[in-house]
């Protein structure tokens, strides 16, 4: 079929609609953002979400084990006992006022979710009930504590299923099935933003929403990586974006790999199962994690857990001298693994025909969660530069922001916290800015441009195509830029990355039709995918430390006096290696110390 | 292996019908069918068209007819679907693209039945609703539901009436009108008691083996009946 478009490249057919606020991504930072919106201004006011997906299918659904406060509902816990976890498990990267803010802000946070109708697990008493997790200790590092809320392993099924239907109630505008392609920023960089422009899947026609206020929840990049328990749809757009738009992006080199992806697949098998007792064995049924942690053992941060599982490989105790180690969750009783962890007992069955109760699990680290992104304040206002510039209008939250509060690691069950905390708060200071903000003014520029994307990729006859560049990238940023860098692999990485965007220009779409094209929503995504891959190995190649996720073979000590900052890394528009800022950690209590658990 | 994969094909901008396309792919026989359409669409044939997104049977976006069966193309392995795998798209949905089907009315059918918590009320010790184990485990096999379709696009009731709001739906008001904290139930069970509700029913089971988070949706639906009954909208 030939390309048949009635708009012109000089003056394409976009249509307009004018928004109060526009959320992008329908996870859990961006619903719970659009329902604060409609709480905070009323029900006339017009907030829209738009989503690639249905919001149903957003990748909050995959999250499994929990989300944290100190509710204290089973024993005794404290905000500050968790605000300190935070730090430490960050490895002393995280900014201490804006975890203090998250830390505390959790407990009414999930009271108020549980009031939207979260179906929590609960004691006996009826309250929420609680179990352990990853990092999260009494007394600051006494011992493991119950601070992880949850509905059974499936926590973010349940949250986003609430906000979700919350959003239905208060009669949230949904755009599902368009995909975001660009900011409106009609005077460049500093901003303001007015707006964004979308690609509607069903037709490829072009929209621009116009809005006062825009959020950009649009979810991490773990595609970047060849083993990732990331949905195929997380390839970084809004990261990318912004980037492309001049505006920074904050600690991409922190990369988190979660210890218990499945074997090859990359799936998550929740930490859950190691919070309800489970734990690693190496390849001589050793408990291996005893030393490398001997307080905390197989309950220590993702990145010690991690690199742990990495050593025992490298020494040859890798089950059958292979990249794998095992999970023993036999001991946990067909009790628990039916009612507290039945999806993980689900997917054990389904993707490797075993059963947890009387086999051990192979495991292995997976690319999970990116703890760098779209750089904002403590109420998702985006910074323009390393100084702190707000860009008016424009705002983010949820993985493809860092606020920092998870620093160079993320404890686990802190992402679904972030995603509330900060959406919510996000919503408020929109709702507050919608208020006072003029009419936004329009970029018919940034309309034209995806215009002329979408018909460059849809006229080219010939060229590479995507999925073959797609998987190069993806194995040499894993094998490159994974758990273990050097600075050796780390160049050879960059190098390939550049050589892989030169390819990238030419990309072939053999779907040359207008109707649900998702050959050419593959190709754009790849642009994005590289974009976040550059700024990663670029940031990753600039610090010469080892520092929570970034683990520098050639760098092993972290180093306090001179990498306790952030880099920032802004894009370059010639196509050159991208300029490296740095800005200062905020540290308000907890002095950095050596991180032992 | 190798694997013939014979997928329904129809793109009514230019087909005339809907035709049959075979393709030969390598495959484990631990990999997924969703691996087997990956395969065709990043190598063979970009035109390929299917929803997806998480690949692990959580994000209800690959339901699909596959050797007969609706299953999610992400949860069925190779390894049991055979070296010869068919794939058609969901029946009793306008077919759009290939594999991909219009979800609108799906959609306003969710909507229809109100599901989301009501209850304007706090408690006053301003902490959470208190609610048992025991309360909690009334709705907990509804509130697995992923919204996927692969029930309702495999009910006759269904196919046969397009009107009937279908298993999903069903499901959907189940979750609510059995949660302890909710205020809403009566009109839940008015919607529920229309021409189109809960009556077309005709206990087929074709729902629960459909169904990959393993819910029993008949005996949702029946539990709903019932409520329905009781409160005098039958």
């Amino acid at each position: 079929m030939s390309v048949r478009l009635a708009d012109t490249p000089a003056r394409p057919r976009v249509r307009t609609h004018e928004l109060d606020a526009v959320v992008v991504g329908a996870g859990g930072a961006g619903l719970y953002a659009a329902l604060e919106l409609k709480r905070n201004l009323g029900p006339e006011a017009r907030i829209g979400v738009i989503s690639k997906l249905y919001p149903s299918r957003s990748h909050t659904g995959a999250a499994q084990g929990g989300v944290c406060a100190a509710l204290g509902t089973t024993e005794e816990d404290h905000w500050e006992w968790h605000w300190f976890d935070t730090v430490k498990g960050g490895d002393y990267l995280v900014d201490q006022d804006a975890a203090e803010v998250m830390c505390h802000d959790a407990v009414e946070t999930i009271i108020n979710l549980e009031h939207l109708g979260m179906p929590f697990n609960r004691t006996e008493e009826g309250r929420i009930d609680q179990r352990r997790f990853g990092g999260h200790t009494r007394n600051e590092g006494e011992a493991p504590v119950r601070r992880a809320c949850f509905a059974a392993d499936r926590t973010g099924h349940a949250i986003l299923q609430t906000l979700f239907q919350q959003c239905i109630r208060l009669d949230v505008a949904f755009y599902d099935e368009y995909q975001v392609l660009d900011l409106q920023m009609p005077d460049g960089p500093g901003g303001p933003v007015t707006g964004v422009v979308a690609l509607q899947t069903s037709t490829s026609e072009i929209h621009s929403f116009r809005a006062k206020a825009v959020l950009f929840a649009t979810g991490g990049f773990g595609k970047i990586f060849k083993v990732t328990s990331n949905a195929h749809t997380l390839t970084g757009d809004g990261v990318a974006i912004a980037y492309r738009r001049g505006l920074p992006l904050e600690d991409m080199e922190f990369f988190q790999f979660h210890p218990t992806g499945m074997y090859k697949l990359g799936f998550l098998l929740s930490e859950a199962m190691r919070g309800e007792g489970g734990f690693l064995v190496n390849g001589e049924g050793e408990r291996f994690m005893e030393r490398y942690a001997p307080t905390m053992k197989d309950l220590a941060s993702r990145d010690v857990v991690s690199r742990s599982i990495y050593q025992e490989i490298a020494a040859g105790r890798g089950v059958g001298g292979k990249d794998f180690v095992h999970l023993d969750v036999r001991h946990l009783g067909a009790q628990v693994l039916n009612e507290k962890l039945p999806d993980m007992t689900g997917f054990i069955r389904t993707y490797f025909g075993l059963d947890p109760l009387t086999d051990l699990v192979p495991i292995q680290p997976t690319a999970h969660y990116a703890m760098g992104g779209i750089p904002t304040d403590i109420d998702g206002r985006v910074l323009a530069d390393e100084v702190g510039r707000l860009v008016p209008g424009f705002y983010a939250a949820g993985e493809c922001a860092c606020v920092s509060v998870h620093g160079g690691n993320r404890l686990g069950t802190n992402s679904l916290l972030d995603i509330l905390v900060f959406g919510r708060r996000a919503g408020i200071a929109m709702a507050d800015e919608v208020r006072r903000a003029e009419a936004p003014v329009p970029d018919h520029a940034a309309g034209v441009g995806v215009a002329a994307q979408r018909d460059e990729l849809l006229s080219r006859a010939d060229g590479e195509r995507p999925a073959v560049i797609r998987a190069e990238l993806a194995e040499v940023m894993f094998s490159h830029c994974g758990v273990y860098r050097t600075a050796a692999r780390l160049e050879e990485c960059r190098t390939a990355v550049r050589a892989l965007r030169q390819r990238a220009a030419r990309l072939v779409v053999q779907d040359k039709g207008l109707r649900y094209n998702t050959d050419l929503a593959d190709a754009l995504e790849l642009g994005f995918l590289l974009d976040c891959a550059e700024a990663t190995v670029e940031s990753a190649v600039a610090r010469t430390e080892s520092r929570g996720a970034h683990a520098r073979d050639d760098f092993p000590d972290r180093d306090d006096v001179e990498w306790l900052k952030h880099t920032f890394a802004f894009r370059d528009a010639a196509g050159g290696s991208p300029r490296l800022a740095y800005k200062p950690v905020t540290i308000t209590r907890f002095p950095p110390k050596p991180r032992v658990y | 292996m190798e694997i013939q994969l014979r997928v329904r094909r129809y793109d009514p901008e230019s087909d005339p019908a809907p035709h049959w396309e075979e393709y030969r792919v390598e495959a484990e026989p631990s990999d997924r069918v969703l691996d087997l359409l990956h395969q065709v669409k990043w190598y063979q044939d970009g035109t390929l068209t299917f929803r997806r997104s998480c690949g692990h049977g959580v994000c209800g976006s690959d339901a699909m007819l596959i050797n007969g069966r609706n299953r999610l193309a992400c949860e069925y392995l190779v390894k049991d679907a055979g070296t010869r795998v068919t794939v058609e798209p969901v029946r009793g949905m306008r077919v759009v693209k290939d594999l991909l089907v219009d979800m609108d009315a799906f959609w306003e059918k969710y909507r229809s039945v109100m599901p989301f918590l009501v209850n304007d009320e706090l408690p006053a010790d301003g902490l959470e609703r208190r609610q048992s184990p025991e309360e909690r485990d009334r709705f907990e096999d509804t509130s697995k539901c992923i919204m996927c379709a692969a029930c309702t696009t495999a009910c006759p009731s269904f196919w046969s009436n397009p009107d009937y709001v279908g298993p999903a739906a069903i499901v959907n008001a189940h979750r609510f009108i059995f949660d302890s904290r909710d205020t809403a139930t009566e009109e839940r069970l008015q919607i529920m008691a229309d021409a189109d509700g809960v009556w077309r029913c005709r206990t087929i089971f074709n729902c629960v083996e459909a169904c990959p988070r393993g819910i029993n949706v008949t005996r949702a639906i029946m539990e709903v009946t019932r409520e329905v009954r009781s409160s005098g909208g039958g």
